[in-house]
């Protein structure tokens, strides 16, 4: 779309603006056998910001994640995570981001204390150090009266926190977190938010999460949209969302296609089907919702207008919602699923 | 130096390569002056990593008490009711065969660390399972010293664990002299041969059903075939090659030849430790035999292990 809106469509790409960079990909690929999960992916991920990276199942985020994170060695292309490339340089990097994975890692049998401890060891922070940074943690994601008892005992949200802490623990510059409110209560999901956000304000540090989830991408400085292993589009939600532009009203009725005709002939729009009935894309869509229920020759049962939001963002450019294109990732088993 | 590599990539192709040139010569300088320090810091970490592995593997033995008792009850129950059951099966004129339990003790120091030096390579697939591994290989450290560290920590278990059976020995009358601390050390050593291999097989294995089949597939035969419940020189042929081939067979002779006390290597002297070609090897190339099985073990688990996807 237009550079005004600030939104890039993949591809070729102007020089930037000199803006440091957390993030950098370069036809970055992975490759299982004649599978491609991830095909020439090129990001720019500017520092200091949280950058959600969002696609349905299987679109190919967890194996970049895991490229990123030097966990995975990339079949083509190359990535600068920090200023250092994954393949040359993977110690350099490994110092310079923290991790998050998806489901949790933690060792039940260790206290929070001690796997924090361990992780202080890991990488190399002095002991008198240490302390005061595991203490400064713990405090961030309230878990200093806990800090004694088994992880075993925690809760999915504590054991999420208990990750972030242990994942930012060294002071990286780059945290990924790889689906980081799968799994949890709305309300933890929305503590783990919080966190997120006092983290952007208190340290300099690069968020870059995965999610499948549009709602929680809506909390990201910037976007990028992943669909079947490449990038389809990235920029700001806002600016993703203005290039949408439209409401969108979801017509349930007796008979989808007969509807989809009739709009198309009575009021000249352009309507789809999905499974919650027809979709029509109109601005100011309230207005329309008279005219297409006095056009439509069959019954409705209901009428919805929604603002643009992230999923039309997806459904503009890949023709169908991030819920069907999930529900394809499990009953098509020949899909490419990232293995990790 | 810092700052050039964190800011943004430089976006002007051709101004760059100058600057790419001056920026080689200036990094080949300051890799130089820098890299016995890195080394250093290098082998530091390298140790550190050990040294988390290892307390990672001695606190999970540490606080699991079910397991501590299992292992525990489990030599005791062999020595007490299996031997003292095999023992009173026999006449009473075979008097050679009478001190049956004291024969039976060195397997069952055995038997001690094997289970939690197993474990710890259960640890491994579980911790694969759990991604309590991927955590790991996310850390700035290299591989070789995860595995070390497991290894080592399993060895440091499987020896608290064969303390107290060792302290049992006085009821079947091994007496308790300073050898028995040179006892402790074969054990050390027989825990880590034993971690490594399962550290190995755990490598290998991927799922934790995997592991246990092939586990419990081997560690049965090798440990009867080790010379440990019955004297292994009196087998037929091919059994005899498997045994003399079977590791376990020198642990087992080594610990009983260490071992203070008569009843011990008795029998009748038919506890025979293996022999090469009519050469009965000295204690101490016995122990080189486990000694080479650990190292090769880990050696392998650490390249398989290193190799990544």
């Amino acid at each position: 779309m237009s550079t005004a809106t600030g939104v890039r469509e993949s591809g070729p790409r102007a020089p930037g603006s000199g803006e440091r960079l957390a993030v950098l990909t370069e036809g970055l690929t992975k490759s299982y056998g004649d599978r491609q999960a991830v095909t020439r992916l090129d990001l720019a991920v500017p520092a200091g910001r949280t950058f959600g990276f969002l696609g349905p199942n299987g679109a190919g985020k967890s194996t970049t994640i895991g490229m990123l994170c030097t966990l995975l060695r990339p079949t083509g292309g190359r990535a600068l995570v920090a200023g250092y490339d994954v393949r040359r340089e993977p110690h350099e990097v490994r110092r310079r981001i923290g991790l998050v994975f998806q489901e949790s890692t933690l060792d039940g049998d260790l206290t929070a204390m001690e796997t924090l401890r361990f992780h202080a060891d890991l990488f190399g922070i002095p002991r008198r150090r240490a302390l005061d940074a595991i203490m400064d943690m713990l405090e961030l994601v309230e878990l200093v009266e806990r800090r004694h008892t088994p992880v075993r005992t925690f809760s999915g949200g504590m054991r999420r926190r208990l990750e972030i802490a242990r994942g930012l623990l060294h002071t990286p510059r780059v945290l990924f977190l790889d689906e980081p409110t799968t799994g949890l209560d709305p309300q933890t999901r929305a503590a783990i938010w919080a966190y997120l956000g006092r983290l952007r304000e208190e340290r300099d540090v690069t968020v870059f999460l995965t999610t499948h989830q549009l709602e929680e991408a809506e909390h990201c400085d910037r976007i990028a949209i992943m669909d079947e292993g490449a990038l389809v589009v990235d920029g700001t939600p806002a600016a993703l969302k203005a290039v949408v532009g439209s409401d969108v009203v979801t017509l349930r009725t007796a008979d989808d296609t007969a509807a989809v005709r009739a709009v198309a002939e009575h009021l000249g729009l352009e309507a789809t089907t999905g499974e919650d009935g027809i979709r029509v894309r109109v601005a100011d869509g309230a207005a329309w919702v008279p005219r297409l229920c006095a056009a439509l020759p069959v019954t409705v049962h209901s009428v919805t207008v929604t603002p643009p939001t992230l999923d039309d963002v997806f459904l503009h450019y890949t023709g169908r919602t991030i819920r069907e294109a999930d529900s394809e990732a499990t009953v098509f088993p020949g899909r490419p699923i990232p293995r990790r | 130096m810092t700052d050039l590599r964190t800011s943004a990539l430089p976006q002007d192709a051709d101004a760059d390569e100058a600057a790419e040139a001056t920026k080689a010569a200036e990094a080949t300088r300051a890799a130089e002056a820098a890299d016995s320090g890195a080394r250093r810091g290098r082998v530091a970490a390298d140790l550190r990593a050990v040294r988390v592995l290892w307390q990672r593997e001695v606190i999970r033995f540490a606080r699991n008490r079910l397991r501590i008792a299992m292992s525990v009850i489990m030599p005791m129950m062999f020595l007490l009711v299996f031997g003292t059951g095999l023992n009173a099966a026999v006449p009473a004129e075979q008097a050679a065969f009478r001190d049956f339990r004291a024969f039976f003790f060195p397997g069952v120091l055995l038997m001690a660390v094997q289970a939690p030096a197993m474990a710890a390579g259960a640890s491994i697939v579980w911790d694969r399972q759990a991604g309590f591994l991927r955590q790991l290989l996310v850390a700035p450290v290299s591989r070789p010293p995860l595995l070390t560290g497991i290894c080592l920590g399993g060895a440091t278990a499987g020896l608290g664990y064969a303390v107290p059976v060792l302290c049992l020995g006085g009821l079947v009358g091994v007496p308790y002299r300073p050898e028995l601390l040179l006892v402790l050390l074969e054990l050390a050593l027989i825990a880590f041969a034993f971690t490594s291999l399962g550290v190995l097989v755990a490598v290998c294995a991927g799922r934790p059903e995997t592991f246990q089949i092939v586990m419990g597939l081997c560690m049965m035969p090798l440990l009867f075939l080790s010379g440990a419940v019955f004297p292994a020189s009196g087998l037929p042929g091919w059994l005899g090659t498997v045994v003399r081939v079977n590791p376990l067979t020198y642990a087992v002779d080594a610990l009983r030849r260490t071992l203070p006390g008569q009843g011990v290597s008795g029998l009748g002297g038919r506890a025979a430790g293996p022999e090469w070609w009519g050469w009965t090897p000295p204690v101490v190339a016995e122990i080189g035999c486990v000694a080479v099985l650990a190292v090769a073990a880990l050696s392998v688990a650490t390249y398989r292990f290193s190799r990544g996807e």
